[in-house]
């Protein structure tokens, strides 16, 4: 039997602690509202693009531009975002699992597997592989475009020198506050944007181009992949907190339940003490007579 | 009042103009053009400039920067990577970045570094374009 101050030091000690994880739960929540209205505030803007770059890319020639040209695959580039804080449950171990699965494959097939990381926190358990060619750690908090832009330029720029043949990103994407599924999505080569049938009916041929398709196509991929990767650490942004949120909450939970195991305990303990002062009263109080 | 085109300029953090308008100018790849109610579908780049489009006697300007723009259905949308308006702009931050992409250009002058006079080139067209809405 644990002493009572033991028992009443501990009670005070897990309620403190679910203080804490209210208070992280809060601030995830509104944190996510913050994540959730910037996604939205994207989506126009990833629409339209994709539609335009479906548009010009319907009658192009893949292999003219050389951020399309498929290669023969050599060299394998893996850009994993995640977050740069931890205590978000299994979000980021998820991300990195998948990582790791993806490298091994690769390297099964006998490919090299190079790595960029977005995020501390993938940083600091893939950095173990030896494989990490870049890391960008401490921009997942505040982001905005010229970090995305800074990131796709130069994995194009590797691309573009032949270092790698093929880039993929891993990430944490969001499906909803509740769900947030680690996913890939293919980089680079860029791939024509296929349009769905609704908006093919849409499309008017007849456009002006300035300058010509193609050359509008060369300032565009490079764009398309800032966009790529923003949406990408948007997407992480948001799983992040909403994972940090749920994470919380049954963190909080669990220490209602500890507390309330606890309290039964002290109790315990506290009858015990009472009834062993009263056998001791009752038992002295017989030796007298 | 004439025939008006709709103007949406669209940016990664969500839609800054959407109106009817009478007459847009922009910065376009091949030197700045006028877009006019019903014009023929178009696409075309945007570089760093100004924006101007008026609506009856109103005269606005916005500093955009690099992207692109559609026409189509009497209706153009620009999609660029930022568009700030005139009173958005801070003057004082833009004079200073004016500066440091100037001192930036005369030491890469001396270097052969491609890279880096870039940019610094694009980082004053931005400053000059920030100063000029400004002034608007």
């Amino acid at each position: 039997m644990p002493s009572l101050k033991e028992v009443k030091t501990k009670i005070t000690g897990v309620k403190k602690t679910a203080q804490i994880t209210k208070a992280m739960n809060m601030v995830a929540a509104a944190k996510l509202r913050g994540a959730q209205e910037k996604m939205e505030a994207f989506r126009p803007y990833t629409a339209k693009f994709n539609e335009a770059m479906s548009n010009l890319s319907s009658g192009a020639n893949t292999n003219a531009f050389p951020l399309m040209e498929s290669r023969e695959v050599k060299n394998v580039e893996l850009v994993v975002i995640t977050s740069d804080r931890g205590l978000c449950g299994s979000f980021n171990a998820n991300v990195i699992k998948l990582a790791t699965k993806k490298m091994e494959a690769y390297e099964a097939q006998g490919k090299n597997v190079s790595l960029v990381c977005v995020g501390k926190k993938g940083f600091q358990l893939l950095k173990r592989s030896g494989k990490v060619r870049k890391n960008y750690n401490d921009t997942m908090g505040n982001f905005q475009m010229f970090h995305a832009r800074e990131i796709a330029t130069d994995i194009a720029a590797q691309f573009l020198e032949g270092n790698t043949d093929k880039v993929e990103i891993v990430y944490g994407s969001f499906r909803s506050v509740a769900v947030q599924e680690p996913a890939s999505k293919p980089f680079l080569p860029v791939q024509p944007v296929e349009k769905d049938e609704a908006e093919e009916r849409k499309i008017s041929g007849d456009y002006i181009y300035e300058p010509s398709s193609e050359e509008i196509m060369e300032v565009l991929q490079p764009l398309y992949l800032n966009v790529m990767v923003y949406h990408a650490m948007l997407e992480v942004g948001a799983s992040e907190h909403a994972a940090r949120m749920t994470a919380m909450d049954n963190a909080t939970n669990a220490c209602g339940d500890i507390v309330r195991n606890l309290t039964i305990v002290y109790n315990k303990a506290r009858q015990a003490a009472v009834t062993n002062e009263l056998m001791d009263i009752v038992g002295g109080a017989e030796a007298l007579k | 009042m004439g025939q008006q085109i709709r103007l949406e300029v669209v940016t990664p953090t969500g839609a800054k103009v959407d109106e009817d308008v009478d007459i847009v100018n922009a910065p376009g790849f091949g030197g700045d053009f006028g877009v006019l109610a019903n014009h023929a579908p178009f696409l075309s780049t945007i570089k760093i400039g100004t924006l101007t489009y008026e609506n009856g006697k109103k005269r606005e300007a916005l500093m955009v920067s690099g992207g692109f723009c559609e026409v189509s259905n009497n209706k153009i949308t620009f999609l660029v990577e930022s568009a700030e308006k005139g009173s958005e702009i801070d003057v004082e931050r833009a004079m200073r970045a004016k500066e440091r992409a100037e001192k930036r250009l005369a030491q890469a002058a001396q270097q052969t570094e491609d890279f880096n006079r870039k940019r610094a080139e694009i980082a004053l067209q931005r400053a000059l374009a920030r100063l000029k809405v400004a002034k608007m």
